[in-house]
């Protein structure tokens, strides 16, 4: 790694500011090598760490909580492929978010509906065995949109199709989270 | 920088610059102080070869101060000027505080912080945290044979915003340059993993005296990567002391006990759940100076049946742990057991069950934090070795956002994200030419603000006025790698910029601080001079109302000329806080400052005056 002139230990400056793939030495694409975003991952921190840089000067410890921070961000962002998938959108300029744009295919309007009440129902009767079979479609449903992403993003380039996948990942996320929310409260 | 450095940032320029650095466990029932000396890590143990220092600090009348062994053992005998277990306090008000009706302490509800009024006066939980630490620092500093370069704090890894910068705040006043504040369960697993070159899934399970930790960490090559923790900051052994208090005052069948008598009774209790680890039936014997007598026995089943709820207590976050870590039991490779606690069987047996496997006790639970955290100092200090090659990635323990509209928290860090972090998050203006917003800052998991602990209220203002949804405001929040929030705000068409480091008030008001510091606190550096002129601004403004607060409640204890010096102070303070000029900001602070170190004197001793009325001699 060619590392700053001015400050022994930190990546070049100008490294900074590229995206995320090209900070982990990654080809921009959905599927990627988890082992080698990993050790990268743990090479850059290694590097930039505020604890490698705790007995320096004022400004280099501040540069080294920028570099460390930035590369927490990037990894969060690349780790998960709900994230990565909706980076790899926005370096192509799709805004994934954009309120405008929320139509779903009916089928998986059903499904959610269908998922919405068997949480309900499940969360109502205080059923921890229905929380986790739930969970389980879900992370059924979730793999499959991850290898329909792969199919959109890496060969077909269909980013409106991949745009549409990742709102639905999206929703998985979120009932996900109600059902971890759901089992704290049974927990309590 | 000087040019002539060339060697690797984190290693040391030369062997011989050792510099002398310490790990401190600061703990709510004992706390240690550990450093690494020729490459080994080591527990210091004080004049007498005792390593642990209970955290017991006692306030004589006389003026002089009484902590550790000699503080403890004088708990029964004077039980309001003798506080145990601070840690349980630190950032914390009254209502957070359980079992305060069988607390031997007066408590002053103070806005942020609780104060126990002792017969030196209302003590901040922070000041009898540094009291115990400054005993570690000179401990080590006589040990090491020289000042120290810093030190590394350890905090339950569940411990908030406020409870983190109350622990940095006590050591800073105990004259300690803090390196860093580090999670107690992965000092455990530092000194573990290092000393076992162990790779994997470990989970570390941390029961100490008031504060309950589970953490999920992976270990792969030297690095520590913690994936997710957990707890409840209000969970410990002392909770079980008092179940095996209350089954004592209920077999005997004997009243509400006095102070000393109800001390004596949690000595008493501790010393039975501490001889139950080991043995299978206590006798607890003795007269109490009420005349009472008990005369009982309590068996190893019988103890852990009574406290079944509590063990069953630390599961819940152990599971959540591990769902956030996105793990289940079985890819568990190890449980490293840590806290003085852990040594009950019932709990060992309990982890063992829950993880179905034996938990790793092969560490003093007392020492393990203290020695992670030394060889933390150690490498923080600058003395990292060539071939020590590890590091550690932690996470924030709960998560950080802001108040919106209908009293909804929005969350803009999650917990367990790896710090150090930085989020932000544009928000807009409501009401047509609206020039201010409210910026309330919480940190929890619960929806409702209500739920939330509120860390930091301020107020972005000269917004120039807009129709309602025009304006945009980005609000950042960073986390550093201590842990401790910064937020700023910032209106994007003017660049309009508001900022705090995220401060719990922790009960002390300014001048308090500057009268402790005047007193001899060597406090290691005065940052004010580098507070952004915002903050200053805050500061003076924050000042202002609480000498008029004062004022209105003990106005009468000063004379006229002293009334209108401080009411001059005040009005001069109030103008420049319009200005810009940092250095009149100060000064008209400082002038205030000295204005009403007086009154605040007066203040504390009327304090003291109404504490003692109606109370005879003798029950001082």
């Amino acid at each position: 790694m060619t590392s700053d002139p001015t400050v022994p230990g930190l990546p070049d400056v100008e490294l900074f500011s590229r995206d995320h793939f090209e900070l982990f030495a990654l080809p921009r694409r959905f599927v990627i090598d988890e082992r080698s975003l990993e050790s990268r991952y743990h090479e850059l921190q290694s590097s930039v760490h505020p604890d490698r840089h705790a007995s320096r000067p004022e400004a280099e410890r501040r540069l080294s909580m920028q570099w460390s921070t930035r590369i927490n961000e990037a990894y969060r962002l690349l780790r998960a492929p709900l994230t990565r998938a909706r980076y790899l959108l926005e370096l192509d300029g799709v805004d994934v978010a954009a309120e405008n744009n929320t139509a779903m295919p009916g089928d998986f309007l059903m499904q959610q509906m269908e998922w919405r009440e068997a949480l309900d129902e499940a969360r109502d009767a205080r059923d921890a065995g229905a929380l986790d079979e739930l969970a389980r479609m879900l992370r059924h449903a979730r793999r499959d949109a991850e290898a329909l992403l792969v199919r959109q993003l890496d060969a077909e380039h269909d980013t409106a199709g991949a745009a549409a996948t990742v709102r639905r990942m999206m929703f998985i996320a979120r009932l996900a989270e109600d059902i971890a929310e759901a089992h704290e409260t049974l927990d309590n | 920088m000087a040019l002539l450095q060339i060697a690797e940032p984190g290693e040391s320029t030369a062997p011989h610059q050792h510099r002398l650095a310490a790990g401190i466990d600061l703990g709510t029932t004992n706390s240690l102080v550990a450093s690494v000396r020729n490459g080994v890590p080591l527990v210091l143990n004080d004049e007498h070869g005792r390593a642990l220092l209970p955290s017991v600090v006692r306030y004589l009348a006389d003026g002089s101060t009484v902590i550790g062994h000699a503080a403890r053992a004088a708990q029964a005998l004077d039980p309001r000027n003798t506080i145990a277990s601070v840690k349980r306090f630190m950032g914390r008000g009254v209502a957070d505080v359980a079992h305060v009706e069988s607390m031997p302490y007066v408590f002053e509800d103070a806005p942020g912080m609780v104060r126990l009024r002792t017969t030196q006066g209302a003590k901040s939980p922070v000041e009898v945290s540094a009291d115990i630490l400054r005993v570690l620092r000179e401990r080590a500093e006589a040990s090491l044979g020289g000042p120290l370069t810093g030190a590394v704090i350890t905090v339950p890894a569940y411990f908030d915003d406020a409870q983190r910068q109350a622990t940095k705040d006590a050591a800073r006043l105990a004259g300690l340059d803090v390196l860093r504040l580090l999670n107690e369960p992965t000092a455990a697993a530092i000194a573990y993993g290092l000393d076992n070159a162990s790779e994997g899934i470990y989970a570390v399970y941390d029961l100490g005296g008031g504060t309950f930790d589970i953490s999920i960490l992976k270990l792969s090559r030297g690095v520590f990567e913690v994936l997710a923790t957990s707890g409840d900051a209000a969970l410990g052994g002392d909770d079980f002391d008092h179940r095996v208090y209350c089954w004592l005052i209920e077999a005997s069948r004997i009243g509400p006990p006095s102070l000393e008598d109800m001390r004596t009774l949690y000595m008493e209790a501790r010393r039975a759940k501490e001889a139950l680890s080991s043995a299978d039936d206590v006798h607890v014997g003795l007269k109490l100076s009420s005349g009472d007598e008990i005369d009982v026995h309590l068996t190893r089943d019988a103890f852990a049946a009574m406290t079944k709820t509590l063990v069953d207590k630390t599961l819940v976050p152990t599971r959540k742990a591990l769902r956030d870590a996105g793990l289940s039991v079985e890819d568990v490779k190890g449980v490293v057991m840590v806290g003085g606690a852990t040594r009950m069987p019932q709990v060992q047996r309990a982890v063992g069950e829950f993880f179905g496997q034996v938990p790793l006790t092969n560490l003093d639970p007392d020492k393990v934090v203290a020695i992670g955290a030394a060889i933390q100092a150690n490498v923080l200090a600058g003395n990292r070795a060539a071939d020590e090659d590890w590091l550690l990635l932690d996470v924030i323990p709960l998560s950080l956002g802001l108040e919106t509209m209908g009293g909804l928290v929005e969350k803009i860090i999650p917990r367990n994200s790896t710090i150090p972090t930085a989020r932000a998050q544009e928000f807009t203006t409501y009401r047509d030419g609206q020039t201010a917003m409210a910026i309330h800052v919480l940190q929890g998991e619960r929806e409702r603000v209500t739920d939330c602990r509120s860390l930091a209220r301020f107020e972005l203002r000269g917004i120039p006025p807009m129709v309602a949804g025009a304006a945009r405001i980005r609000v950042s929040f960073q986390v550093d790698a201590d842990g401790l929030l910064a937020v700023s705000a910032r209106e994007l068409g003017t660049g309009i910029e508001a900022r705090i480091e995220v401060k719990p008030s922790y009960g002390l008001g300014d001048d308090e601080v500057a009268r402790m510091l005047r007193d001899g606190f060597d406090h290691v550096q005065d940052d004010i001079a580098a507070r952004a002129l915002a903050e200053q601004k805050v500061d003076a403004t924050r000042l202002i109302d609480a000498t008029q607060t004062a004022l209105a409640a003990d106005g009468d204890l000063l004379d006229g000329p002293e009334r209108a010096a401080v009411d001059a102070a005040v009005r001069a303070l109030a103008e420049v806080v319009e200005g810009d000029d940092t250095a009149a900001l100060r000064a008209a602070v400082d002038v205030l400052g000295r204005a009403t170190d007086e009154f605040a004197a007066r203040r504390m001793n009327r304090g003291i005056q109404r504490a003692l009325a109606g109370r005879s001699i003798e029950s001082l």
